[in-house]
């Protein structure tokens, strides 16, 4: 009992501390582990190997290219098991590593991955063709050979491997030319690519051929600027800015449709001694055409020619593979007429295709998680079916999507998904006609095109159709119709068509056709910066004499809210396009027909975001079936408690048995504890610091677990909690109120928390034994000790329990207060009633008690009434002049025997024989005897304990 | 004695569903001065921002910050509930996490300092019972803080810069009525995000017996989540932050309303609070009350 008696309260907070650090630890530990999950590395589902490949192309098939390629190849692929392939082709200005994510996911996906540098850019030999079917083109069939030439890959037949061709731009181009050109191509899957490479950079709006197309110089310029600087300078001018809002390839997934990222970072390491100032990499047919447009802003039907020949829209007849389609709303580059007209063509053969149209594009990037995600799904939807062979046929159901709002976590767009079961094209599935109107007006063209309007800049066009003001007219260089504001919203899927007169001194005039969406408050939004230019020939001078055209203007995705009004702004310049450079004054007025707007049924796909409100739903429910189920199995624990009477204790007001308190460090701060308190009794729990006498309180009031044993209430079983305990009125380890508010506040907000009837309460009572005078409306934070300690006892007291149980309760006060609170407490044990006092003082209880047990170490030493232990006991202390000669003397007496004593005193039992007898003898022997006290039985059981151990044992 | 099976053997007049009524506990705190301070101050701060703009000098010097504290800071004083908006969101991050904290962190854990948790327990008030009275009425004052603040911000707001529209950078303007809505709708939001503190300062306020500890320890939790929130490489543990979501309620000015994310922080906010009250819970119920 030493040891823990002293090291016991160390141990203890030693004991929590560990826990506290355990718990502490594993939840670090945990948190790290969840760190080092989501920021691991992606996992080695597959390897990598780089490989020059040297293709023999061109007209002849004979001239030898170098391809900086890098093979991807899942861990598990082998000549056993065979493994289908993807040939990922990348953007124009990108190299392999621009597609590198993708050709990561792909490969994880269980894809033999093959990624090559395109001739021209990065590492790879050879001029740019744009994709010419014999350069280009003819590489990648080249490179299907070396697929088919390696043992994992899976083949249909010998030298024709299981592949599909994924890419995106300038990459989806040559998706689409190679399976034009070559059977052995399995599915493709084109991503924001062209149709008419010719109508692409010459559009013309109201059908008219590319001979009279508008030259779209923002994108021409940035995609050719490298030619002529192969050197550096276009690396720091589109390779650096283009890659910015390009796109984020890495996060969108696999196939992310990513654009090129200019041809800066293709053309910075040209061929040694190959390098034309004027051409940088580009071939020189390629580099001669672009040259003769951007300085005419016109295409000789050469040029036309050209750039036909890399273009898809002559082949498309020729195209097997299945094909996915997937075309950007934010792009004015390849507009989603290219995807359009691909998707017709093709599928004019029979093939199966399947067009998705998202939100990013060459202006918008990846688009919002959503978008790339959907992107994602639906290209592996479409190679494991064609390429592996695996899942149910995709389909051929439409996917778009509409920039729903603004994300403001991610500073982001966001997109709601929606499906409709054809491909209804551009012209919608149904229509809606807005009667557009404004009167015939004037619009200069001012000399070479400047100032211009701005609608989209290249690259930036998500940023810039976020920012007002970035896009704007010039004051008199357009004309605008409105219409009134819309009664209902509408969902424009397509393109919308208008009908414009225009008038112009020099016959000709070339026009941008807009359509804004223009807010109650007068903001105007141009979606997506997107811009219909027309060049009308023909002209009279006089706008009466006009005939209307027709614009198609370009596809949109959009949602015109009602109350908006709808604006068709027809400009004379745009900063994207080249424009006559003499001046002049065209007049323009609306057409014949009114402003058409496409529309589409679709239904909503369901996103993650349906699936988290349903999670929150089942969460809320599972919390309050949850609340249910406890509060319920509460009621039945609580009903099957133990409410019997013990028959043996119903009219006892406490009975303790073999308590036992085991602290979880195995302290055992009560061992075995076993008394009763009967009415009318006012027993006195005897001991010394840290005997055990508050735990033994502590469990009595329910606020400690005991390890083992009872304790009765009137018959009732005691646990934490029963109702019993609302018949005990306590003061356990000191008071404790509200520092806040005064005493009778503190009593009353007391009485208040029990719930019982205010006049049960006898207020009056308490504050009479309180004693406190006025001072009962002071804070109790100004009370003195003895004060608090007052009150605390009339808190007891409030509702005149059976059982009062008072922990030290004479701490504090003065010794009138002291003799005070005795009258009291005898005064209490009245009635019925009981009481149970701690104390360390043996005056005290002898005093103030009819009852005493002495408790120390955990155990009970003595009990009984405090006459029979106070009583005087057969032994008796002498105090003689000589203490040697006196037991001679006693130990010849009769009976009488000599007691031991730890401080040498002479302690004698007589046994029966007088006292007076005793001293006789003394006296007789001639020892002088100065004193005789007779001992007393609380005493000697007190003496008794601190004899063996005089230290306190610590708090209990 | 007792009227009923459950509260055989007690006395007379005593039911454990009746003991420490909601109202009792609601007036312990009320009489706090802590509690009458904190209130106070969501009165005070709006009025304080309000005299705060009455300084502006005039000198528009718009070319730092951005994002949506300056864009909402700029249209703080286009109208009531701009201003309204505005004290919310100076406040959401910091102010009305300590209040929270404070109200939920402080109610267990002072009753236990002042040793007056014993006596509850001695009524017996049921353990249970004890906590969820306290919970509520701490809940009930965090939401009249919240109130408070709004309240006070639109009275303020709507009597200095009139009843206009609710204008934000991210949407056009709405009519005061639906602005109104949105406002409440924000409330409504900031209301279910700040259940993850009152959670976690609820929580430590069971475990420890220092007020200071409770409070304290859940604002620096919420603190350090919010620091690792910043830390995109942390990618997708991040959704796990109890702070992830905090701002979602940016969505509901835009139009049409953006609910993912808010869905997403109400399935967070509850979730969190939900563990933290089951532990609390079953730590009390279960634990050697010794203070």
């Amino acid at each position: 009992m030493r040891s823990p008696s002293s090291a016991a309260p160390v141990r203890r907070a030693l004991g929590t501390r560990r826990r506290r650090i355990v718990a502490g630890s594993v939840a670090v530990v945990l948190l790290a582990a969840a760190a080092l999950w989501a920021a691991r590395p992606g996992e080695a589902g597959f390897r990598t190997e780089s490989a020059r490949i040297t293709v023999r192309s061109g007209p002849a098939g004979d001239e030898p290219v170098d391809l900086d390629a890098t093979f991807y190849l899942p861990d598990d692929a082998s000549a056993g098991r065979k493994v289908p392939a993807v040939l990922l082709a990348h953007g124009f200005g990108g190299t392999k590593e621009s597609v590198r994510a993708d050709a990561e996911d792909l490969a994880a996906q269980g894809y033999a991955v093959l990624a090559w540098t395109a001739r021209g850019f990065g590492r790879s030999g050879g001029q740019i063709h744009l994709d010419s079917p014999d350069h280009e083109v003819r590489d990648a069939e080249r490179l299907l050979d070396w697929l088919a030439a390696r043992p994992e890959v899976r083949t249909d037949a010998p030298g024709d491997p299981r592949v599909g061709v994924v890419g995106g731009s300038y990459g989806g181009g040559l998706a689409l030319l190679l399976a034009a050109q070559d059977r052995r191509v399995d599915a493709i899957v084109p991503m924001i690519t062209w149709n008419d490479l010719s109508r692409a950079f010459l559009p013309e709006s109201t059908g008219g051929p590319a001979t009279s197309g508008v030259f779209k110089k923002g994108w021409a310029g940035i995609f050719f600027g490298g030619g002529g600087n192969a050197g550096s300078g276009p690396a720091g001018l589109s390779g650096g800015s283009a890659a910015e809002p390009e796109g984020n390839p890495a996060s969108a997934g696999p196939p992310s449709p990513t654009p090129g990222t200019g041809p800066g970072t293709g053309s910075g390491r040209a061929p040694a001694g190959a390098a034309d100032p004027a051409c940088g990499r580009f071939a020189a047919d390629v580099c001669a055409a672009y040259l003769r447009i951007a300085t005419t802003g016109r295409a000789e039907p050469a040029d036309v020619e050209l750039l036909r020949r890399s273009s898809p829209a002559g082949v498309l007849d020729r195209i097997k593979a299945p094909t996915l389609l997937v075309q950007g709303t934010a792009d004015s580059l390849f507009p989603l007429a290219e995807a359009d007209a691909n998707a017709r063509g093709i599928a004019a053969n029979g093939t199966p295709v399947r067009v998705a149209w998202y939100t990013g594009g060459h202006d918008g990037g990846a688009g919002p998680t959503s978008d790339s995600d959907r992107v994602k799904y639906l290209t592996l939807q479409w190679l494991d079916h064609y390429v592996t062979g695996d899942g149910p046929a995709p389909g051929d159901d439409f996917t778009y999507s509409r920039v729903a709002g603004f994300n403001a976590l991610e500073r982001g767009l966001v997109a709601t998904g929606y499906r409709t079961a054809d491909y209804p094209g551009l012209a919608g599935d149904d229509r809606r006609e807005v009667a557009v109107t404004g009167p015939a007006q004037p619009v200069a063209n001012p000399p070479n095109g400047n100032p211009a309007a701005i609608s989209s800049v290249p690259f930036a066009g998500a940023l810039g159709s976020l920012l007002d003001g970035v896009a704007g007219d010039v004051p008199g260089q357009h004309a605008r119709f409105e219409s009134a504001p819309l009664t209902e919203a509408v969902d424009v899927t397509g393109a919308p068509t208008f009908s414009i007169r225009a008038a112009s001194p020099t016959g000709e005039a070339v026009l941008f056709v807009k359509l804004y969406d223009v807010d109650p408050g007068g903001a105007a939004t141009l979606p997506n910066g997107l811009v219909a230019p027309v060049r009308l020939t023909g002209l009279p001078a006089e706008i009466g004499a006009a005939k209307p055209v027709t614009v198609t203007l370009p596809g949109i995705v959009r949602r015109v809210e009602a109350g908006h009004r709808l604006r068709i702004t027809v400009a004379s310049t745009d900063q994207a396009y080249t424009t006559p450079a003499q001046p002049t004054v065209y007049t323009v007025a609306a057409g014949d027909a009114p402003l058409v707007l496409p529309t589409v049924t679709g239904e909503p796909i369901p996103t993650a975001a349906t699936v988290w409100r349903w999670v929150l739903a089942g969460l809320l429910a599972a919390v309050v079936v949850g609340l249910v189920v406890v509060v319920l199995l509460a009621r039945r624990r609580h009903r099957r408690q133990d409410s019997s009477v013990h028959p043996e204790y119903a009219g006892v007001p406490l009975a303790v048995r073999q308590l036992r308190k085991e602290y979880a460090d195995g302290f055992v701060a009560v061992s075995n504890v076993d008394f009763e308190v009967h009415p009318g009794q006012v027993v006195g729990l005897l001991g010394p610091n840290g005997a055990g006498k508050t735990t033994t309180l502590r469990v009595l009031m329910g606020l400690t677990q005991p390890t083992a044993g009872e304790i009765y209430v009137f018959g009732r079983r005691l646990v934490p909690g029963s109702p019993v305990l609302s018949r005990i009125g306590a003061l356990v380890e000191g008071p404790g109120f509200l520092p806040h508010l005064s005493g009778l506040d503190n009593l009353k907000a007391y009485w208040r928390a029990t719930g019982r009837p205010w006049a049960d309460a006898h207020f009056d009572e308490a504050l009479e034994i309180a004693g406190l005078g006025e001072s009962v409306h002071r804070k109790t934070r100004k009370y003195s000790h003895g004060m608090r300690q007052r009150l605390a006892i009339a808190q007891a007291m409030l509702g005149l329990p059976e059982l009062l149980v008072l922990d030290e309760p004479t701490d504090g006060l003065d010794p009138p207060q002291i003799a005070e609170m005795r009258r009291v407490l005898q005064r209490y044990a009245t009635d019925g009633r009981a009481v149970l006092v701690s104390s360390h003082l043996l005056a005290e209880v002898e005093q103030t008690c009819t009852h005493a047990v002495v408790v120390n170490k955990g155990r009970i030493v003595a009990s009984g009434p405090v006459a029979e232990i106070v009583g005087e006991s057969p032994s008796v202390l002498f105090d003689v002049t000589d203490p040697a000669a006196a037991r001679d003397v006693l130990g010849r007496l009769d009976g009488v025997t000599v007691l031991p004593d730890p401080e040498g005193n002479l302690v004698v039992d007589t046994n029966g024989t007088a006292r007076s007898e005793v001293v006789a003898e003394l006296v007789r022997a001639g020892i002088g005897v100065d004193r005789v006290v007779p001992r007393r039985r609380l005493e000697d059981a007190f003496l008794a304990l601190v004899g063996e151990n005089s230290r306190g044992s610590g708090d209990r | 004695m007792g009227q009923s099976s459950s509260t055989v053997g007690a006395a007379a007049g005593y039911r454990p569903s009746a003991t420490l009524p909601f109202a009792a506990e609601f007036r312990r705190q009320a009489s706090r001065r802590r509690t009458q301070l904190a209130l106070g101050f969501m009165v005070l701060l709006p009025l304080i921002i309000l005299i705060a703009f009455q300084f502006d000098a005039g000198d528009d010097d718009r070319d730092g910050g951005g994002g949506e504290f300056s864009s909402l800071a700029d249209l703080a004083t286009s109208g009531g509930l701009n201003f309204t908006l505005f004290s919310l969101l100076v406040s959401a991050s910091f102010l009305l996490v300590v209040v929270v904290a404070l109200f939920c962190g402080d109610t267990v854990a002072s009753e236990a300092s002042w040793g007056s948790l014993r006596y509850l327990l001695a009524i017996p008030v049921p353990r249970a019972r004890l906590l969820a009275v306290k919970l509520l009425v701490a809940l009930a004052y965090s939401a009249l803080a919240l109130l408070l603040l709004a309240g006070t911000a639109l009275l303020a707001g709507t009597l200095r810069y009139g009843w206009e529209p609710l204008r934000s950078q991210v949407s056009a303007q709405l009519d005061p009525g639906e602005g109104l809505l949105r406002l409440l709708a924000v409330l409504g939001y900031l209301a279910v995000v700040l259940l993850a503190v009152a959670g976690l300062a609820f929580l430590l306020s069971v475990v420890t017996d220092a007020a200071l500890g409770a409070v304290g320890g859940a604002v620096l939790l919420w603190i350090l989540s919010s620091i690792l929130d910043q830390i995109e490489a942390l990618g997708a543990v991040r959704s796990f932050l109890p702070t992830h979501y905090a701002n979602a309620w940016l969505g509901l000015l835009s139009t049409p309303v953006q609910t993912d994310d808010l869905v997403r922080g109400c399935i967070s906010a509850i979730a969190y609070a939900t563990l933290f009250w089951s532990v609390a819970f079953w730590r009390f119920t279960r634990k050697d009350v010794t203070s």
